[in-house]
């Protein structure tokens, strides 16, 4: 079993929180991993940023730009992800462009290569559809990665099979059409999306708009088996900067005591 | 690679090129898409067809004349035709585009428009088409091209067409596309995001590039009917490649004709490592292989893969990337890429005003100054006109101040 799914199978309720890595710099980086690991998370998304984040909001795509801005790269990403010191599984989100250009030679496996040597666990593609995938599954396998898909509210049918057959880890389930951004209220697109995905033999994981705990308590009464939350991280590192670990910590916990609460929920109180 | 047989006609790669690479939002709305210009362009249901080109030869004013330049004949030593694409409806080849989509747009039944332009003739000939068939329109454009387009983000409202400026990174035609995309990806069930040019996901390069070719088609035509014979070659300049692939899509498989893009080499060839910036536009050139804005194609990136910012005097043609199936062209050797920078293009600029009374757009203008450099040329060549000149004024003020051009008028008198 892989570990992000060894994760997900010690929890009713996994937080897999989202922060960039790089952001505000690399030092940062660490401090906030470990905030995140105590406040509960029980898998970390680290973003690895690319100039051209298409399915992520501005929240992110500023977070990108600060670390690119700060001087993150392929490199000092997989360097840092080896110095880090959590027992939480890490996995890898970026765009495929980052992917196949990684290494002197182009292609997929010299990334996926250093992603394993660095320790991560997983990888997760916002641009790279599962028709285009063949190359990058392959060399996910043969290192042990697991490579989780987004299924989108639009994500129907023969489509949804296709994912389905794919994905491992967990089935990262997108909450509502658009891109990445914190939201007022959980989207009724949720409901649907899990329904149709009640078959699945992997976890089921819903984020796009997660900001509280009361989102995730909503979504895993709803029937998910877990919450990603980036957004409202990233913002608390906007406004703190390199001292935000304390906030993180705080919300992951919110967070993570939400999605728990969601399991069995309790009556409304009078 | 390059035959057009039907089964390569809708398979979305040319070589190693093209495909589909966007969130799994959008896919469905791709699959449609796809579905919808098998149905309506290539198998002309409903007539879709009939009344595409209908519109466009009342609407659109084709087909548009192929005219022999004298002074710039005279000048070379060779005959030289301007195929008039400025003197479509709009000022630019941008509405065979735009009408196309816009139309396929309804007849797919969706409500509502988006569009990204750097130039803003993308945007205006947008505009315009949905002002035809009324539908809602909205343009992203980069806060930079707006402010050195201005004439058309007006002609864009004029058509009833909101703008929304785009201010992050360098405010250009990358940034526009991005935000395109996301607003995309948000709307994606009532709305058809009409993309300019010969790149994005699969169907796009393949369906513009077919709404596009009738440039050539009408050249190769009003060549026969001139000289009774095929060009020796044709030019145009090449940005995304919409004009390039349309001018030379019907001379792809005629191995005599010579086919040309001219990029922009901007201030220099060579990529700023230190800055992380090319200052050019020239990706077909220059440009590495990768993936961006959906498909994989030749791209101005550094070496971990992240976009440059690139740069042109023309708005229209500053983008870090290129069409998939010209990128494929090149790389066999069918299509030559060459470059040419913002000084030569500045003074084909004036020159072609000057010498033909035609003014040229800067990205045009280009294609025109490469006329300077060519090698061996052959008796007849074409040259794509991409569109006309007007909206690039305050620009091409601005910059020819900054130079010595010969020939150039200057605003001085009148300060």
């Amino acid at each position: 079993m892989s570990a992000i799914r060894a994760a997900f199978e010690d929890t009713d309720a996994a937080l897999v929180p989202y922060i960039t890595a790089g952001d505000p710099d690399p030092d940062a980086t660490a401090a906030q991993v470990r905030a995140l690991a105590d406040g509960g998370a029980d898998v970390i998304e680290l973003g690895l940023p690319f100039s051209e984040p298409i399915a992520d909001g501005p929240t992110i795509q500023n977070a990108i730009q600060r670390a690119l801005d700060a001087g993150m790269t392929p490199d000092r990403f997989f360097d840092l992800v080896a110095s880090l010191d959590v027992d939480v599984p890490l996995v890898c989100m970026t765009y495929y462009n980052l992917i196949y250009q990684y290494g002197q030679e182009r292609g997929v496996e010299p990334f996926v290569e250093a992603a394993a040597e660095a320790g991560l666990a997983g990888l997760i593609v916002p641009d790279l559809p599962v028709e285009e995938s063949d190359t990058l599954k392959s060399a996910c396998d043969f290192h042990d990665i697991d490579l989780v898909f987004i299924v989108a509210p639009t994500t129907r049918g023969e489509r949804l099979e296709r994912v389905l057959e794919r994905v491992s880890g967990f089935v990262y389930v997108q909450a509502r059409l658009g891109t990445t951004g914190a939201r007022a209220d959980v989207s009724d697109q949720t409901h649907d999306s899990l329904a149709r995905l009640a078959e699945a033999d992997v976890p089921r994981a819903v984020g796009f708009g997660v900001s509280n705990g009361e989102h995730a308590r909503e979504i895993v009464a709803a029937g998910a088996e877990g919450v990603v939350a980036g957004s409202v991280f990233v913002d608390i590192i906007a406004q703190e900067g390199t001292d935000a670990a304390d906030e993180l910590e705080a919300t992951a916990r919110e967070l993570k005591e939400g999605a728990v609460a969601g399991v069995a929920p309790r009556p409304e109180r009078t | 690679m390059s035959e057009t047989d039907a089964g390569e006609e809708t398979s979305g790669k040319f070589g190693e090129y093209g495909g589909q690479y966007v969130p799994e939002a959008l896919m469905p709305a791709i699959s449609e898409l796809d579905d919808a210009y098998r149905r309506y362009v290539l198998d002309n249901e409903d007539g879709f067809m009939d009344e595409f080109r209908t519109r466009l030869r009342e609407f659109g004013g084709r087909p548009t004349p192929l005219q022999h330049a004298e002074t710039l004949s005279s000048r070379y030593g060779f005959d030289v035709y301007l195929k008039r694409e400025d003197l479509l409806h709009g000022g630019a080849h941008k509405l065979n585009n735009a009408l196309g989509q816009v139309l396929l747009a309804k007849y797919m039944g969706k409500e509502r428009i988006i569009a990204e332009t750097g130039a803003g003739q993308h945007g205006t000939a947008t505009a315009m088409a949905a002002a035809h068939l009324d539908m809602d329109c909205e343009v992203f454009m980069g806060e930079r091209d707006i402010n050195r387009q201005r004439p058309n983000v007006f002609r864009m409202r004029l058509n009833g067409a909101e703008l929304n400026p785009v201010s992050t990174g360098s405010g250009t035609l990358k940034e526009a596309t991005n935000e395109a995309m996301r607003e995309w990806a948000t709307t994606v069930e009532d709305t058809h995001y009409v993309i300019g040019s010969v790149v994005g996901p699969h169907p796009f390069p393949t369906m513009v590039r077919g709404f596009q070719s009738v440039i050539g088609t009408e050249a190769k035509r009003q060549m026969e009917e001139k000289i009774g014979a095929l060009p020796d070659s044709v030019l145009a300049c090449a940005g995304g490649g919409s004009n390039t692939m349309g001018a030379f899509d019907a001379f792809v498989e005629d191995d005599t004709v010579s086919l040309v893009a001219v990029e922009a080499g901007g201030s220099s060839l060579k990529i700023d490592e230190e800055e992380d910036l090319a200052p050019n536009s020239a990706s077909l050139s220059i440009g590495e292989e990768g993936v961006l804005h959906g498909a994989r194609t030749k791209l101005l990136q550094n070496s971990d893969g992240q976009i440059l910012e690139s740069h042109s005097v023309s708005a229209g043609l500053d983008y870090a990337g290129v069409g998939p199936e010209l990128a494929d062209l090149v790389d066999s050797d069918r299509v030559r890429a060459v470059s040419v920078g913002d000084d030569a293009a500045l003074s084909a600029f004036h020159r072609l005003s000057r010498l033909e009374g035609i003014i040229p757009a800067l990205e045009t203008s280009h294609a025109l100054a490469y006329l300077e450099e060519i090698e061996s040329p052959g008796e007849h060549i074409v040259v794509n006109v991409s569109g006309r000149g007007d909206k690039d004024l305050e620009s091409v003020i601005e910059e020819t101040e900054k130079r010595d051009i010969e020939s150039a008028p200057t605003m001085e008198v009148f300060e």
